[in-house]
Protein backbone atom coordinates (compact mmCIF):
# COMPACT_ATOMS: atom_id res chain seq x y z
CA UNK A 1 0.00 0.00 0.00
CA UNK A 2 2.62 2.22 0.95
CA UNK A 3 4.61 1.36 -2.53
CA UNK A 4 1.53 2.51 -4.11
CA UNK A 5 1.17 6.00 -2.40
CA UNK A 6 4.93 6.41 -3.21
CA UNK A 7 4.44 5.32 -7.15
CA UNK A 8 1.19 7.32 -7.04
CA UNK A 9 2.71 10.52 -5.76
CA UNK A 10 5.50 10.23 -8.32
CA UNK A 11 3.42 9.71 -11.03
CA UNK A 12 1.18 13.06 -9.78
CA UNK A 13 4.28 14.93 -9.35
CA UNK A 14 5.67 13.75 -12.77
CA UNK A 15 2.69 15.49 -14.50
CA UNK A 16 1.56 14.76 -18.05
CA UNK A 17 1.03 18.41 -19.33
CA UNK A 18 -2.30 18.41 -17.76
CA UNK A 19 -1.66 21.94 -16.17
CA UNK A 20 0.15 23.47 -18.84
CA UNK A 21 -3.00 25.24 -19.44
CA UNK A 22 -1.88 25.70 -23.57
CA UNK A 23 -3.64 26.79 -26.28
CA UNK A 24 -6.45 23.73 -27.39
CA UNK A 25 -7.23 26.23 -30.74
CA UNK A 26 -7.02 24.28 -33.74
CA UNK A 27 -7.98 21.11 -32.53
CA UNK A 28 -9.04 19.48 -35.16
CA UNK A 29 -8.68 16.00 -36.96
CA UNK A 30 -9.14 12.34 -35.70
CA UNK A 31 -7.68 11.53 -32.40
CA UNK A 32 -6.96 8.05 -31.68
CA UNK A 33 -7.60 6.74 -27.66
CA UNK A 34 -6.08 3.83 -26.73
CA UNK A 35 -8.37 2.80 -23.26
CA UNK A 36 -8.67 0.08 -21.03
CA UNK A 37 -11.98 -1.82 -21.50
CA UNK A 38 -12.88 -0.40 -18.34
CA UNK A 39 -13.08 3.29 -19.51
CA UNK A 40 -15.43 2.66 -21.85
CA UNK A 41 -18.58 4.68 -20.87
CA UNK A 42 -17.04 7.90 -19.67
CA UNK A 43 -14.21 8.16 -22.18
CA UNK A 44 -16.83 7.81 -25.04
CA UNK A 45 -19.12 10.64 -22.94
CA UNK A 46 -16.31 12.76 -22.54
CA UNK A 47 -15.35 11.94 -26.46
CA UNK A 48 -18.76 13.68 -27.44
CA UNK A 49 -18.14 16.53 -25.24
CA UNK A 50 -14.53 17.09 -26.55
CA UNK A 51 -16.38 17.08 -30.26
CA UNK A 52 -19.09 19.50 -29.26
CA UNK A 53 -16.16 22.13 -27.91
CA UNK A 54 -14.13 21.34 -30.95
CA UNK A 55 -15.94 21.27 -34.39
CA UNK A 56 -13.78 19.19 -36.81
CA UNK A 57 -12.12 17.49 -34.57
CA UNK A 58 -13.46 13.48 -34.07
CA UNK A 59 -12.45 11.27 -31.25
CA UNK A 60 -11.96 7.63 -31.93
CA UNK A 61 -11.48 4.64 -29.64
CA UNK A 62 -9.58 1.52 -29.25
CA UNK A 63 -11.19 -0.12 -25.42
CA UNK A 64 -9.78 -3.14 -24.89
CA UNK A 65 -7.48 -4.94 -21.87
CA UNK A 66 -4.54 -2.67 -20.99
CA UNK A 67 -2.09 -5.25 -21.59
CA UNK A 68 -3.24 -6.35 -24.64
CA UNK A 69 -2.92 -2.00 -25.82
CA UNK A 70 0.04 -2.19 -24.52
CA UNK A 71 1.54 -5.10 -26.33
CA UNK A 72 -0.67 -3.41 -29.74
CA UNK A 73 1.25 -0.14 -29.15
CA UNK A 74 4.93 -1.87 -28.42
CA UNK A 75 3.92 -3.80 -32.08
CA UNK A 76 3.58 -0.67 -33.40
CA UNK A 77 0.00 0.53 -33.40
CA UNK A 78 -0.08 3.92 -34.17
CA UNK A 79 -2.23 6.22 -31.51
CA UNK A 80 -2.70 9.54 -30.22
CA UNK A 81 -3.78 8.48 -26.76
CA UNK A 82 -3.15 5.74 -24.23
CA UNK A 83 -5.20 5.05 -21.13
CA UNK A 84 -3.90 2.23 -18.91
CA UNK A 85 -6.08 0.48 -15.84
CA UNK A 86 -2.52 -0.06 -14.22
CA UNK A 87 0.49 1.11 -13.79
CA UNK A 88 2.49 -2.10 -14.57
CA UNK A 89 0.99 -1.76 -18.07
CA UNK A 90 1.79 2.14 -18.47
CA UNK A 91 5.16 0.94 -17.26
CA UNK A 92 5.40 -1.54 -20.90
CA UNK A 93 4.90 1.37 -22.99
CA UNK A 94 6.81 3.94 -21.11
CA UNK A 95 10.07 1.49 -21.30
CA UNK A 96 9.75 1.24 -24.88
CA UNK A 97 10.10 5.00 -25.38
CA UNK A 98 6.25 5.15 -26.51
CA UNK A 99 5.39 7.70 -24.19
CA UNK A 100 6.25 11.10 -24.99
CA UNK A 101 5.79 12.37 -21.30
CA UNK A 102 5.87 11.22 -17.97
CA UNK A 103 2.44 9.70 -17.07
CA UNK A 104 -0.58 11.70 -15.33
CA UNK A 105 -2.90 9.62 -12.56
CA UNK A 106 -5.89 10.42 -13.11
CA UNK A 107 -8.37 7.84 -11.56
CA UNK A 108 -8.69 5.05 -8.91
CA UNK A 109 -10.57 1.91 -9.00
CA UNK A 110 -11.25 -1.01 -6.33
CA UNK A 111 -12.54 -4.73 -6.48
CA UNK A 112 -15.96 -5.21 -5.83
CA UNK A 113 -18.25 -8.41 -5.64
CA UNK A 114 -20.09 -8.95 -8.37
CA UNK A 115 -23.24 -10.89 -7.77
CA UNK A 116 -26.25 -12.32 -10.15
CA UNK A 117 -29.67 -10.40 -8.88
CA UNK A 118 -31.04 -12.29 -5.98
CA UNK A 119 -27.53 -13.21 -4.74
CA UNK A 120 -28.45 -17.10 -5.42
CA UNK A 121 -25.18 -17.97 -4.05
CA UNK A 122 -25.49 -16.15 -0.76
CA UNK A 123 -22.34 -14.33 -0.84
CA UNK A 124 -21.58 -12.14 1.76
CA UNK A 125 -18.23 -11.54 1.51
CA UNK A 126 -14.50 -12.84 0.29
CA UNK A 127 -14.11 -16.33 2.05
CA UNK A 128 -17.41 -17.11 -0.31
CA UNK A 129 -15.23 -16.64 -3.18
CA UNK A 130 -12.47 -19.11 -1.46
CA UNK A 131 -14.93 -21.56 -0.82
CA UNK A 132 -14.68 -24.61 -3.69
CA UNK A 133 -18.49 -25.54 -3.40
CA UNK A 134 -19.51 -21.96 -5.21
CA UNK A 135 -19.02 -21.57 -8.28
CA UNK A 136 -16.52 -18.27 -9.27
CA UNK A 137 -15.05 -16.71 -11.87
CA UNK A 138 -11.98 -14.26 -11.68
CA UNK A 139 -9.63 -12.67 -13.89
CA UNK A 140 -6.42 -14.10 -15.24
CA UNK A 141 -3.75 -13.40 -13.31
CA UNK A 142 -1.69 -12.13 -16.17
CA UNK A 143 -4.65 -9.10 -16.76
CA UNK A 144 -4.78 -6.42 -13.82
CA UNK A 145 -7.79 -7.15 -12.59
CA UNK A 146 -6.68 -11.13 -12.09
CA UNK A 147 -3.52 -9.59 -10.10
CA UNK A 148 -5.30 -7.32 -7.98
CA UNK A 149 -7.70 -9.90 -6.96
CA UNK A 150 -4.49 -11.93 -6.31
CA UNK A 151 -3.78 -8.88 -3.28
CA UNK A 152 -6.86 -8.97 -2.34
CA UNK A 153 -6.83 -12.78 -1.31
CA UNK A 154 -3.50 -12.58 0.17
CA UNK A 155 -4.37 -9.30 2.64
CA UNK A 156 -7.33 -11.60 3.73
CA UNK A 157 -5.11 -15.16 3.84
CA UNK A 158 -7.25 -17.02 1.62
CA UNK A 159 -6.89 -19.07 -1.20
CA UNK A 160 -9.28 -18.17 -4.77
CA UNK A 161 -11.50 -21.34 -5.20
CA UNK A 162 -12.07 -20.21 -8.78
CA UNK A 163 -13.98 -21.87 -11.27
CA UNK A 164 -12.69 -20.19 -14.44
CA UNK A 165 -9.88 -17.14 -15.28
CA UNK A 166 -11.24 -14.79 -17.29
CA UNK A 167 -9.62 -13.41 -20.02
CA UNK A 168 -10.72 -9.43 -19.63
CA UNK A 169 -13.13 -8.28 -16.56
CA UNK A 170 -16.10 -7.49 -18.77
CA UNK A 171 -16.02 -11.73 -19.31
CA UNK A 172 -15.95 -12.11 -15.47
CA UNK A 173 -18.90 -9.98 -15.82
CA UNK A 174 -20.55 -11.33 -18.48
CA UNK A 175 -20.48 -15.29 -16.72
CA UNK A 176 -22.75 -13.10 -13.87
CA UNK A 177 -24.89 -11.69 -15.77
CA UNK A 178 -25.52 -14.83 -17.23
CA UNK A 179 -25.92 -16.76 -14.05
CA UNK A 180 -23.78 -19.01 -14.93
CA UNK A 181 -20.90 -18.21 -11.96
CA UNK A 182 -22.24 -17.01 -8.38
CA UNK A 183 -19.76 -14.88 -8.03
CA UNK A 184 -16.74 -12.83 -9.74
CA UNK A 185 -14.63 -10.23 -8.64
CA UNK A 186 -14.70 -7.49 -10.63
CA UNK A 187 -14.18 -3.58 -10.86
CA UNK A 188 -16.49 -1.47 -8.33
CA UNK A 189 -16.73 0.55 -12.26
CA UNK A 190 -18.24 -2.66 -13.76
CA UNK A 191 -20.78 -3.19 -11.10
CA UNK A 192 -22.29 0.29 -11.31
CA UNK A 193 -21.86 0.08 -15.29
CA UNK A 194 -24.28 -3.05 -14.71
CA UNK A 195 -26.81 -1.41 -13.66
CA UNK A 196 -29.27 -3.75 -12.19
CA UNK A 197 -27.96 -6.76 -14.08
CA UNK A 198 -25.94 -7.45 -10.96
CA UNK A 199 -25.55 -6.47 -7.27
CA UNK A 200 -22.31 -5.40 -5.77
CA UNK A 201 -20.82 -6.64 -2.58
CA UNK A 202 -18.23 -4.29 -0.88
CA UNK A 203 -15.74 -6.02 1.17
CA UNK A 204 -12.93 -4.73 3.18
CA UNK A 205 -9.71 -6.46 1.99
CA UNK A 206 -10.82 -4.25 -1.65
CA UNK A 207 -8.77 -1.22 0.06
CA UNK A 208 -5.38 -3.70 -1.23
CA UNK A 209 -7.01 -3.83 -4.62
CA UNK A 210 -6.25 -0.11 -5.43
CA UNK A 211 -5.10 0.49 -8.82
CA UNK A 212 -4.30 3.57 -10.35
CA UNK A 213 -4.92 4.41 -14.24
CA UNK A 214 -2.46 6.77 -15.93
CA UNK A 215 -2.90 8.64 -19.13
CA UNK A 216 -0.64 9.97 -21.37
CA UNK A 217 -0.21 11.14 -25.13
CA UNK A 218 2.37 9.34 -27.01
CA UNK A 219 5.62 10.21 -28.95
CA UNK A 220 4.43 9.29 -32.27
CA UNK A 221 0.99 10.81 -31.81
CA UNK A 222 -0.22 11.77 -35.43
CA UNK A 223 -2.93 14.32 -33.67
CA UNK A 224 -0.60 15.63 -30.76
CA UNK A 225 -2.84 18.95 -30.20
CA UNK A 226 -5.49 16.60 -30.24
CA UNK A 227 -3.91 14.53 -28.33
CA UNK A 228 -3.32 16.83 -25.48
CA UNK A 229 -6.81 18.14 -25.45
CA UNK A 230 -8.32 14.64 -24.69
CA UNK A 231 -5.62 14.67 -21.40
CA UNK A 232 -6.66 18.48 -20.54
CA UNK A 233 -10.14 16.79 -20.82
CA UNK A 234 -10.42 13.73 -18.75
CA UNK A 235 -7.60 15.75 -15.97
CA UNK A 236 -10.37 18.60 -15.72
CA UNK A 237 -12.93 19.47 -13.09
CA UNK A 238 -15.75 18.20 -16.06
CA UNK A 239 -13.63 15.17 -16.49
CA UNK A 240 -12.90 14.32 -13.13
CA UNK A 241 -16.75 14.99 -12.00
CA UNK A 242 -17.63 12.23 -15.15
CA UNK A 243 -15.37 10.03 -13.37
CA UNK A 244 -16.53 10.18 -9.92
CA UNK A 245 -20.37 9.64 -11.30
CA UNK A 246 -19.36 6.35 -13.13
CA UNK A 247 -18.07 5.13 -9.96
CA UNK A 248 -13.85 6.27 -9.92
CA UNK A 249 -12.42 7.36 -7.29
CA UNK A 250 -9.98 10.20 -7.80
CA UNK A 251 -6.58 10.62 -6.74
CA UNK B 1 2.25 -16.32 -53.75
CA UNK B 2 -0.34 -18.11 -52.23
CA UNK B 3 2.20 -20.28 -50.79
CA UNK B 4 3.90 -17.51 -49.32
CA UNK B 5 1.43 -16.02 -48.13
CA UNK B 6 0.13 -18.93 -45.34
CA UNK B 7 3.79 -20.06 -44.99
CA UNK B 8 5.47 -16.55 -44.01
CA UNK B 9 3.62 -15.91 -40.63
CA UNK B 10 4.76 -19.31 -39.65
CA UNK B 11 8.19 -18.25 -40.36
CA UNK B 12 8.19 -15.09 -38.64
CA UNK B 13 7.02 -17.57 -35.84
CA UNK B 14 10.20 -19.52 -36.20
CA UNK B 15 12.31 -16.32 -36.26
CA UNK B 16 11.21 -14.72 -33.23
CA UNK B 17 11.21 -17.56 -30.98
CA UNK B 18 13.50 -17.21 -27.93
CA UNK B 19 15.56 -20.65 -28.64
CA UNK B 20 17.30 -19.63 -25.87
CA UNK B 21 14.99 -20.18 -23.34
CA UNK B 22 12.66 -22.32 -24.90
CA UNK B 23 13.84 -25.45 -22.48
CA UNK B 24 12.37 -23.90 -19.29
CA UNK B 25 9.38 -22.39 -21.06
CA UNK B 26 8.04 -25.85 -22.10
CA UNK B 27 9.07 -27.34 -19.24
CA UNK B 28 6.42 -25.74 -17.31
CA UNK B 29 3.50 -27.52 -15.97
CA UNK B 30 0.37 -25.68 -17.32
CA UNK B 31 2.48 -26.53 -21.28
CA UNK B 32 1.82 -30.12 -20.79
CA UNK B 33 -1.45 -29.61 -18.82
CA UNK B 34 -2.92 -27.49 -21.57
CA UNK B 35 -1.18 -29.90 -24.48
CA UNK B 36 -2.76 -33.04 -22.97
CA UNK B 37 -6.23 -31.23 -22.61
CA UNK B 38 -5.95 -29.77 -26.21
CA UNK B 39 -5.14 -33.10 -28.03
CA UNK B 40 -8.17 -35.30 -25.77
CA UNK B 41 -10.87 -32.66 -26.39
CA UNK B 42 -10.20 -32.27 -30.13
CA UNK B 43 -9.96 -36.07 -30.37
CA UNK B 44 -13.19 -36.48 -28.51
CA UNK B 45 -15.20 -33.56 -30.65
CA UNK B 46 -13.96 -35.20 -33.23
CA UNK B 47 -15.31 -38.90 -32.35
CA UNK B 48 -18.55 -36.95 -31.50
CA UNK B 49 -19.02 -35.12 -34.86
CA UNK B 50 -17.90 -38.39 -36.79
CA UNK B 51 -20.83 -39.91 -34.59
CA UNK B 52 -23.64 -37.22 -35.04
CA UNK B 53 -21.88 -36.07 -38.07
CA UNK B 54 -21.79 -39.18 -40.88
CA UNK B 55 -25.18 -39.84 -40.81
CA UNK B 56 -26.51 -36.21 -41.01
CA UNK B 57 -24.16 -36.00 -44.10
CA UNK B 58 -26.37 -39.08 -45.71
CA UNK B 59 -29.42 -37.46 -45.12
CA UNK B 60 -28.12 -34.11 -46.60
CA UNK B 61 -26.73 -35.93 -49.45
CA UNK B 62 -29.24 -39.11 -50.09
CA UNK B 63 -32.59 -38.05 -48.74
CA UNK B 64 -35.19 -36.68 -50.40
CA UNK B 65 -36.95 -34.93 -47.19
CA UNK B 66 -38.60 -31.60 -47.85
CA UNK B 67 -36.48 -28.61 -46.14
CA UNK B 68 -33.22 -30.19 -47.16
CA UNK B 69 -31.75 -26.94 -48.24
CA UNK B 70 -32.79 -25.05 -45.09
CA UNK B 71 -31.22 -27.74 -43.54
CA UNK B 72 -27.64 -27.45 -45.28
CA UNK B 73 -27.81 -23.81 -44.56
CA UNK B 74 -28.41 -24.72 -40.91
CA UNK B 75 -25.44 -26.96 -41.19
CA UNK B 76 -23.30 -24.15 -41.68
CA UNK B 77 -24.24 -21.28 -39.12
CA UNK B 78 -21.25 -22.58 -36.69
CA UNK B 79 -18.78 -21.95 -39.79
CA UNK B 80 -19.97 -18.50 -40.05
CA UNK B 81 -20.86 -17.41 -36.69
CA UNK B 82 -18.09 -15.48 -34.75
CA UNK B 83 -17.38 -18.44 -32.45
CA UNK B 84 -17.68 -15.93 -29.15
CA UNK B 85 -21.66 -15.72 -30.32
CA UNK B 86 -21.29 -19.36 -30.55
CA UNK B 87 -20.42 -19.82 -27.00
CA UNK B 88 -22.78 -16.96 -25.71
CA UNK B 89 -25.76 -19.14 -27.56
CA UNK B 90 -24.62 -22.25 -26.11
CA UNK B 91 -24.57 -20.62 -22.36
CA UNK B 92 -28.72 -19.47 -23.56
CA UNK B 93 -29.39 -23.38 -23.97
CA UNK B 94 -27.30 -25.70 -21.50
CA UNK B 95 -25.72 -22.82 -19.55
CA UNK B 96 -27.28 -23.08 -16.29
CA UNK B 97 -29.70 -20.90 -16.65
CA UNK B 98 -30.43 -22.37 -20.44
CA UNK B 99 -33.37 -23.58 -22.19
CA UNK B 100 -32.15 -26.80 -21.45
CA UNK B 101 -29.44 -26.45 -18.71
CA UNK B 102 -31.76 -25.25 -16.53
CA UNK B 103 -33.87 -28.18 -15.50
CA UNK B 104 -30.78 -30.09 -15.94
CA UNK B 105 -29.08 -28.16 -13.18
CA UNK B 106 -32.31 -28.24 -11.15
CA UNK B 107 -33.22 -31.77 -11.11
CA UNK B 108 -30.13 -33.47 -11.41
CA UNK B 109 -27.74 -31.02 -10.17
CA UNK B 110 -25.65 -31.08 -13.65
CA UNK B 111 -23.89 -28.13 -14.85
CA UNK B 112 -21.94 -27.80 -18.09
CA UNK B 113 -20.01 -24.60 -18.35
CA UNK B 114 -16.92 -24.56 -16.94
CA UNK B 115 -16.47 -27.92 -17.73
CA UNK B 116 -13.55 -30.44 -19.81
CA UNK B 117 -17.47 -31.19 -21.18
CA UNK B 118 -17.93 -27.86 -21.76
CA UNK B 119 -14.84 -27.69 -24.04
CA UNK B 120 -15.70 -30.36 -26.01
CA UNK B 121 -19.06 -29.11 -26.56
CA UNK B 122 -18.33 -25.89 -28.00
CA UNK B 123 -15.23 -27.82 -30.17
CA UNK B 124 -18.30 -29.77 -31.42
CA UNK B 125 -20.41 -27.11 -31.88
CA UNK B 126 -17.52 -25.61 -34.37
CA UNK B 127 -15.71 -28.10 -35.81
CA UNK B 128 -18.47 -30.32 -36.95
CA UNK B 129 -19.94 -28.54 -39.87
CA UNK B 130 -16.62 -29.21 -41.38
CA UNK B 131 -16.73 -32.90 -41.30
CA UNK B 132 -20.42 -32.84 -42.63
CA UNK B 133 -19.67 -30.62 -45.71
CA UNK B 134 -16.70 -32.66 -46.63
CA UNK B 135 -18.74 -35.97 -46.25
CA UNK B 136 -21.70 -34.45 -47.92
CA UNK B 137 -19.80 -33.38 -50.94
CA UNK B 138 -17.86 -37.12 -50.88
CA UNK B 139 -21.41 -38.88 -50.98
CA UNK B 140 -22.58 -36.37 -53.90
CA UNK B 141 -19.65 -37.44 -55.75
CA UNK B 142 -19.67 -41.37 -55.30
CA UNK B 143 -21.64 -43.35 -57.78
CA UNK B 144 -25.12 -44.01 -56.34
CA UNK B 145 -25.72 -46.81 -59.06
CA UNK B 146 -23.46 -49.10 -56.59
CA UNK B 147 -25.88 -48.49 -54.04
CA UNK B 148 -28.47 -49.52 -56.19
CA UNK B 149 -26.72 -52.70 -57.58
CA UNK B 150 -26.52 -53.37 -54.21
CA UNK B 151 -29.85 -53.07 -53.18
CA UNK B 152 -31.12 -55.05 -56.79
CA UNK B 153 -28.83 -58.01 -55.40
CA UNK B 154 -30.70 -58.50 -51.62
CA UNK B 155 -28.53 -56.08 -49.80
CA UNK B 156 -30.81 -54.57 -46.87
CA UNK B 157 -30.42 -50.69 -46.22
CA UNK B 158 -27.94 -51.09 -43.67
CA UNK B 159 -25.39 -53.25 -45.30
CA UNK B 160 -25.70 -51.62 -48.28
CA UNK B 161 -23.95 -48.58 -46.15
CA UNK B 162 -21.56 -50.69 -44.46
CA UNK B 163 -20.65 -52.34 -47.26
CA UNK B 164 -20.98 -50.45 -50.23
CA UNK B 165 -21.30 -46.36 -49.71
CA UNK B 166 -18.88 -46.28 -46.49
CA UNK B 167 -16.00 -47.54 -48.26
CA UNK B 168 -16.19 -45.69 -51.11
CA UNK B 169 -16.94 -42.45 -49.12
CA UNK B 170 -14.00 -43.43 -46.55
CA UNK B 171 -11.32 -41.08 -48.05
CA UNK B 172 -13.93 -37.93 -47.87
CA UNK B 173 -15.13 -38.87 -43.99
CA UNK B 174 -11.05 -39.08 -43.52
CA UNK B 175 -10.08 -35.94 -44.66
CA UNK B 176 -13.51 -34.56 -43.15
CA UNK B 177 -12.07 -36.00 -39.64
CA UNK B 178 -9.09 -34.64 -40.15
CA UNK B 179 -10.51 -30.98 -41.06
CA UNK B 180 -12.74 -31.40 -38.03
CA UNK B 181 -9.73 -32.36 -35.50
CA UNK B 182 -7.45 -29.57 -36.55
CA UNK B 183 -10.19 -26.92 -35.92
CA UNK B 184 -11.14 -27.98 -33.16
CA UNK B 185 -7.96 -28.08 -31.56
CA UNK B 186 -7.47 -24.50 -32.72
CA UNK B 187 -10.66 -23.53 -31.22
CA UNK B 188 -10.53 -20.42 -29.57
CA UNK B 189 -13.72 -17.81 -29.18
CA UNK B 190 -16.41 -20.52 -28.14
CA UNK B 191 -14.17 -22.61 -25.44
CA UNK B 192 -13.42 -19.45 -23.55
CA UNK B 193 -16.87 -18.00 -23.43
CA UNK B 194 -18.66 -21.10 -22.67
CA UNK B 195 -15.68 -23.23 -21.36
CA UNK B 196 -13.94 -20.03 -19.85
CA UNK B 197 -9.86 -21.21 -18.56
CA UNK B 198 -9.05 -22.45 -15.58
CA UNK B 199 -5.81 -24.96 -15.95
CA UNK B 200 -6.24 -28.58 -15.95
CA UNK B 201 -9.96 -28.71 -16.66
CA UNK B 202 -10.81 -25.59 -19.42
CA UNK B 203 -7.29 -24.50 -20.41
CA UNK B 204 -6.95 -25.57 -23.80
CA UNK B 205 -3.77 -24.59 -26.04
CA UNK B 206 -5.17 -21.68 -27.82
CA UNK B 207 -6.55 -20.16 -24.65
CA UNK B 208 -2.84 -20.67 -23.09
CA UNK B 209 -1.42 -18.75 -25.82
CA UNK B 210 -4.13 -16.25 -25.42
CA UNK B 211 -3.08 -15.47 -22.16
CA UNK B 212 0.99 -15.57 -22.81
CA UNK B 213 -0.18 -13.10 -24.65
CA UNK B 214 -0.92 -10.64 -21.94
CA UNK B 215 2.35 -11.57 -19.94
CA UNK B 216 5.04 -12.64 -22.52
CA UNK B 217 4.61 -12.60 -26.01
CA UNK B 218 7.49 -14.31 -26.12
CA UNK B 219 6.17 -17.33 -24.28
CA UNK B 220 3.20 -17.18 -26.81
CA UNK B 221 5.02 -18.02 -29.66
CA UNK B 222 6.65 -20.71 -27.87
CA UNK B 223 3.37 -22.04 -27.07
CA UNK B 224 2.18 -21.66 -30.39
CA UNK B 225 5.05 -23.26 -32.03
CA UNK B 226 4.15 -26.37 -29.50
CA UNK B 227 0.63 -26.78 -31.23
CA UNK B 228 1.61 -25.91 -34.60
CA UNK B 229 4.26 -28.82 -33.70
CA UNK B 230 1.70 -31.38 -32.15
CA UNK B 231 -0.61 -30.66 -34.82
CA UNK B 232 1.24 -31.44 -37.63
CA UNK B 233 3.17 -34.04 -36.84
CA UNK B 234 0.01 -35.97 -36.13
CA UNK B 235 -1.22 -35.50 -39.08
CA UNK B 236 1.51 -36.17 -40.87
CA UNK B 237 1.64 -39.48 -39.03
CA UNK B 238 -2.24 -40.37 -39.60
CA UNK B 239 -1.52 -39.61 -43.64
CA UNK B 240 0.99 -41.97 -43.32
CA UNK B 241 -0.57 -44.92 -41.20
CA UNK B 242 -4.12 -45.05 -41.70
CA UNK B 243 -5.42 -42.97 -44.82
CA UNK B 244 -2.98 -43.77 -47.18
CA UNK B 245 -1.64 -40.79 -50.38
CA UNK B 246 -5.61 -40.65 -51.59
CA UNK B 247 -6.23 -38.26 -48.67
CA UNK B 248 -4.03 -35.04 -48.55
CA UNK B 249 -4.34 -33.94 -44.50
Amino acid sequence: MKRLIAALAVLTLAGCGASDGGSTDGVTGTVTVFAAASLTDVFTDLGHRLERDHPGLTVEFDFAGSSTLASRLTEGATADVFASADTDQMDVVTNNGIVSRAPTLFAMNVLEIAVPPGNPGGISGLADLADPAKRIALCAPEVPCGAAAGKAFDAAGLTAAPDTLEPDVKAALTAVQLGEVEAALVYATDVHAAGDSVEGIEFPESEDTLTGYPICTLTDAPNPAGALAFVQLVTSDAGRKALTAAGFRLP
Amino acid sequence: MAVAFLVLPLVGLVVRAPWSTIGPQLAQQEVGQALRLSLFSATLATLLSLVLGVPLAWVLARSRIRGRSVLRALVTVPLVLPPVVGGVALFLVIGRTGILGRPLYEHLGVTIPFTTTAVVIAETFVAMPFLVISVEGALRAADARFEDAAATLGADRWTTFRRVTLPLVAPGIAAGAVLCWARALGEFGATITFAGNFPGTTQTMPLAVYLALQRDPEAAIVLSLVLLAVSLGTLLLLRDRWLGRGVAA
